[in-house]
């Protein structure tokens, strides 16, 4: 038979456990939120996901590699329910590392009222992503468009001379989703 | 339903080991990986075979060690249990041992990996992009692009005609390449997450909205290959066939002209696929309905 | 390996039997009572996640749609994993960890007995909610038990009320594992340390662990979906920054480790079957421990290698398919280790026997199919086809499920007092075993030959071998019943079990009479 006393030691020790445990079980619950920011940072450092590096503000000029050059295709993608006519201006160009060039998307709202949408940039290969660099994108911002309208948004870009020597064609693909009502 | 039928499928099932051993069976159903047309898919298959014959043999030698072992140390047998229960010389050696088979394996493994990504130099980009549920191809430096859909008649699905020879593995427009090119193959979707898969290419590639994935093959052999969008993506997940038609370069140009003459004359624009008839719209009746 | 001092139980003047009628499994706190009740539910779920497998097989018997609609059938294929996976194999572990446990360790009972009456009966509300959701506007959930977005949130109503029962699952898992662990870690018997525990103890002391670590992450990402869907959040909507192949990430991360949630207790139960009927003591019970700490621990670092086609960098695969290859080592041992145990024993093949050996063979079959599905240029192939569908049903089912089964007929006797029927258990055991290799064998060749998964109707090249393994899904569902009536005859009556039940058995649980008072060992018994 038990006696009192260690059934109450019994009774504390249980619940010291049982608070660890519970604190494990929130600390696991939080860890699932962090791996949202984990998996962002794992993908700007591994090119995860191929999503590009944000706005690259007052970019410090970089040694232009004259001896190498890259491919870089253009791809414009249409979630479903954009109606919009989405497209590249040039569907390919050939690039210099450390150089900024300008290119431009098309793009026109076939509906007949104003819609907003957002453009996402993609990379491919993944491993290119970290080293795409952009001072001006229509992916920045929301876009709004009247009824009808058409826009030409230009893409200011520069790929990184620290590109691994392997890639030597890198395609840029934004994706246009509409944001307003239709939710995502 | 025929009881001839039944009896070719139980048989089916007898002469299926059979059948394994002596290697690509090509039956009137496939039992094995097939090989490809694609050195990637040669890779592919020899690695599969060579993991498969050591699975085997690793499979007869434990398994045969325990039937032994069921058969003679059996007590209707007499037997009298040993009391030997542990010993770490052998603990060391089962640990190691599957540890050199497995780096064995993994040197072909990781070089046939390699190869697969090395998607340089290509000479031909074609995106590939889900909706639900059909197939976009778009030849990004041709300007040719158009939807594939499957052909096969809804009667021949709900059994009331006779179902053709290419049943739910035949499209309207099929992806025309031509053979001995490198292609470049990016994957992309418009709605839910989808996968590009055709075996004989020797891969597949989940196609995810709002992001670009690529991939490549170099079709050796001229021919028709057909496969299915491999990740589950809807009610029609079951329906969204890919057929890839390989043809001699000459061939190809010839195709792609004539696509381009084609698209000059205006045709419904592509950027507002079918109305999507939504999951949540199409009422589904519980208990089975018939369709 | 451990042995009690002293046998019995003394009635003490405060005993007392269970409580009459329907309160005394409502109110339970009585661990004996509410393994019984998980039993039970596990089991009720186990023919109801059975039946919606009848339901997609015979869909699949021939090309063409005959029965049910595509998107019904969809709701088949998720409803059957989740039923499956939460409501019958993980209850059932849970069941003969509450029976068997504090048995084994010489425990009075669980540590947190009330917690434990909450924990099984949040369950019978967390399906019938999931159940119920065929019935609502839309239907049920049929973006696959993986719940991937965006397909998920297509969902029609049924969405929030999926999150919220899947959210009531973890819950009671959690629950469970906490008082699992307690139990293990403070209500041992003077004597009996750690190392002497029998290793079902030890592979559920090691399941609660990974239950706590993952099912707060699954609880996070669904809470994650449910944001997404109906507070703007973008967690997995790219058009708001989000990655829809994060939730994957995320989502297997607790997903593998769950898998050997499902595999680990089975192991246990194998390590103890084995011995008793090989009359010989287990081989290598420090390695068999290590063994099962090993493959938890890896079980963390292998999780993308359920999404090696969603475009990783070359660096990811390789780790992936690496640290998969990995796992096969630890599981080697075991399987080697079950093999040493039966060599030079005396063995016998009673029902519970045979179930550890078809276990031993097809859970390594399916274990072969693993080691292929690691190879990731491989796996390009394989990945999504019934090849995946044959490999995690071997698995599971002649794995995990067979050992449940083999469990049941193994303690059946002790819980209840009366014998099994042995020719009616073996009868249930061949048609089985039959049963299952017709049904999942020719998946394989489904798959290589490129049979994708989840589609309700195929190529004509497909045929046949849909057609065999429909058959083996019919004779394996109906072989079921078989067992189910077993049993229910064993716990009205039936020849009488000894203590022992078992003439190899060692163990505290075989000390007890048979069946066991209504409380055990409340005097602690002394393990030498």
């Amino acid at each position: 038979m038990m006696t009192e006393s260690r059934k109450s030691d019994l009774a504390a020790a249980n619940r010291r456990l049982v608070w660890r445990l519970l604190l494990l079980t929130t600390a696991m619950f939080g860890f699932g939120f962090a791996m949202v920011p984990i998996y962002d940072v794992l993908c700007e450092v591994t090119g995860l996901n191929g999503k590009t590096g944000g706005r690259v503000v007052a970019a410090q000029p970089m040694q232009v590699d004259a001896s190498r050059t890259v491919t870089v295709e253009f791809v414009a993608n249409l979630n479903l329910g954009a109606p919009w006519e989405f497209a590249p201006s040039v569907a390919r160009m050939q690039v210099h590392p450390g150089q900024f060039y300008q290119t431009h998307f098309r793009a026109k709202n076939l509906a007949s009222q104003p819609m907003t949408g957002q453009a996402i940039p993609s990379v491919a290969p993944g491993l290119a992503a970290s080293h795409f660099q952009k001072i001006e994108c229509f992916c920045f911002n929301h876009q709004r468009f009247q009824a009808g309208e058409g826009k030409e948004m230009p893409v200011t870009f520069r790929i990184d001379p620290d590109l691994p020597s392997e890639v030597r064609t890198v395609t840029l693909s934004y994706t246009f989703f509409r944001i307003d009502d239709a939710g995502g | 339903m025929s009881i001839s039928r039944i009896a070719q499928g139980s048989s089916a099932l007898t002469s299926a080991a059979l059948l394994l051993w002596s290697g690509g069976a090509h039956a009137e159903y496939a039992l094995n990986m097939p090989r490809g047309v694609t050195t990637i898919s040669h890779d592919v298959y020899d690695l599969h075979m060579q993991i498969f014959w050591i699975c085997v043999i690793i499979g007869m030698v434990v398994f045969g060690v325990m039937f032994w072992s069921i058969y003679h140390h059996r007590k209707s047998r007499g037997a009298v249990p040993a009391q030997f229960h542990e010993s770490t010389v052998i603990e060391v050696l089962w640990t190691l041992i599957p540890m050199l088979i497995l780096i064995a394996m993994a040197v072909p493994a990781t070089k046939t990996l390699i190869r697969m990504y090395d998607t340089r130099d290509a000479d031909l980009t074609i995106k590939v992009t889900g909706y639900q549920w059909r197939w976009q191809y778009d030849y990004l430096d041709e300007g040719v692009k158009f939807f594939s859909t499957l052909a096969t008649p809804q009667s021949q699905i709900r059994n009331a005609t006779a179902k053709g020879e290419h049943y739910l593995l035949e499209v309207d427009n099929p992806l025309v390449v031509p053979v001995g090119k490198k292609i470049r193959i990016l994957t992309t979707a418009a709605d839910v997450i989808h996968s590009w898969w055709v075996p004989e290419l020797g891969w597949k590639k989940d196609a995810v909205p709002g992001f670009i994935n690529e991939a490549w093959t170099e079709i050796q052999k001229p021919g028709v290959y057909r496969g299915q969008c491999a990740e589950l993506c809807g009610r029609d997940h079951g329906f969204m066939p890919i057929v890839v038609k390989a043809v001699p370069e000459a061939e190809f140009q010839q195709w792609l002209a004539q696509m381009k003459a084609q698209n000059a004359t205006p045709t419904a624009s592509d950027s507002n696929p079918r109305t999507m008839q939504s999951n949540t719209d199409s009422p589904t009746v519980v208990g089975g309905q018939t369709l | 390996m451990s042995a009690a001092s002293h046998a019995t139980d003394h009635d003490h003047d405060h005993d007392h039997g269970p409580a009459q009628g329907l309160s005394r499994w409502l109110l339970t706190t009585n661990h004996k009572d509410i393994g019984t009740l998980y039993l039970l539910f596990s089991l009720t779920m186990f023919f109801i996640g059975g039946s919606m497998a009848l339901v997609i097989r015979a869909e699949l018997f021939q090309p063409g749609l005959q029965i049910v609609d595509p998107y019904f059938f969809n709701q088949m294929t998720t409803l059957h994993a989740l039923v499956m996976i939460f409501g019958a194999v993980m209850p059932a572990f849970v069941g003969l960890a509450n029976w068997l446990i504090p048995m084994m360790i010489g425990a009075p009972d669980m540590a947190l007995p009330r917690m434990n009456n909450w924990s099984f009966w949040i369950m019978p509300f967390a399906f019938t909610l999931l159940l119920s959701t065929l019935f609502m506007p839309g239907g049920g959930p049929a973006g696959g038990w993986t719940l991937y977005p965006p397909l998920v949130l297509q969902t029609g109503q049924a969405f929030p009320f999926v999150i919220l029962a899947i959210h009531m699952m973890g819950v009671s898992s959690i629950m469970g594992a906490i008082n699992i662990i307690a139990t293990i870690l403070n209500l041992r018997a003077p004597g009996m340390t750690l190392m002497k525990m029998p290793l079902f103890v030890w592979t559920w002391l090691i399941t609660a662990f990974l239950l706590i670590a993952v099912m707060p992450v699954l609880a996070g990402a669904v809470t994650m979906l449910l944001t997404d869907k109906f507070f703007g959040t973008s967690f997995f909507n790219a058009a708001g920054g989000g990655d829809p192949v994060m939730f994957q990430h995320i989502f297997w991360f607790f997903g593998h480790p769950e898998v050997y949630i499902m595999i680990l207790p089975a192991f246990g139960i194998i390590s103890q079957i084995i011995p008793t009927f090989a009359r010989k003591p287990l081989f290598g019970y420090a390695s068999m421990v290590y063994a099962t700490a090993s493959i938890a621990f890896l079980s963390f670092l292998v999780w993308a290698h359920h999404m090696f086609t969603v475009g990783m960098p070359l660096r990811g695969e390789l780790f992936f398919m690496y640290a998969t290859m990995l796992i096969a080592v630890p599981t080697g041992v075991k399987v080697f280790n079950w093999i040493s145990t039966m060599w030079h024993g005396a063995m016998t093949f009673e029902t519970p026997m045979l179930f550890s050996i078809a276990f031993v063979v097809l859970f390594t079959i399916g274990g072969f199919s693993g080691l292929m599905l690691a190879i990731a240029p491989a796996d390009f192939q394989y990945h999504d086809t019934y090849f995946v569908v044959a490999h995690f049903h071997y698995v599971l089912v002649p794995g995990a499920v067979f050992s449940i089964i083999a469990a049941a007929y193994y303690w059946l006797p002790k819980w209840t007092g009366h014998m099994y029927d042995e020719k009616l258990g073996q009868l249930h055991f061949w048609l089985s075993v039959i049963g299952v290799n017709v049904l999942f064998f020719p998946q394989h060749f489904l798959g290589l030959a490129g049979m994708p998964r989840r589609i309700p109707d195929y190529a004509l090249q497909f045929a046949e071998f849909n057609m065999v393994s429909t058959i083996g899904a019919f004779l394996f569902g109906f072989s079921q019943l078989l067992f189910a009536y077993n049993v229910i005859q064993t716990i009205r009556g039936g020849a009488k079990a000894t203590d022992q039940v078992w003439e190899g058995a060692h163990g505290l649980e075989w000390t007890l009479s048979s069946p066991p008072p209504y409380h055990t060992f409340t005097t602690a018994p002394e393990v030498k």
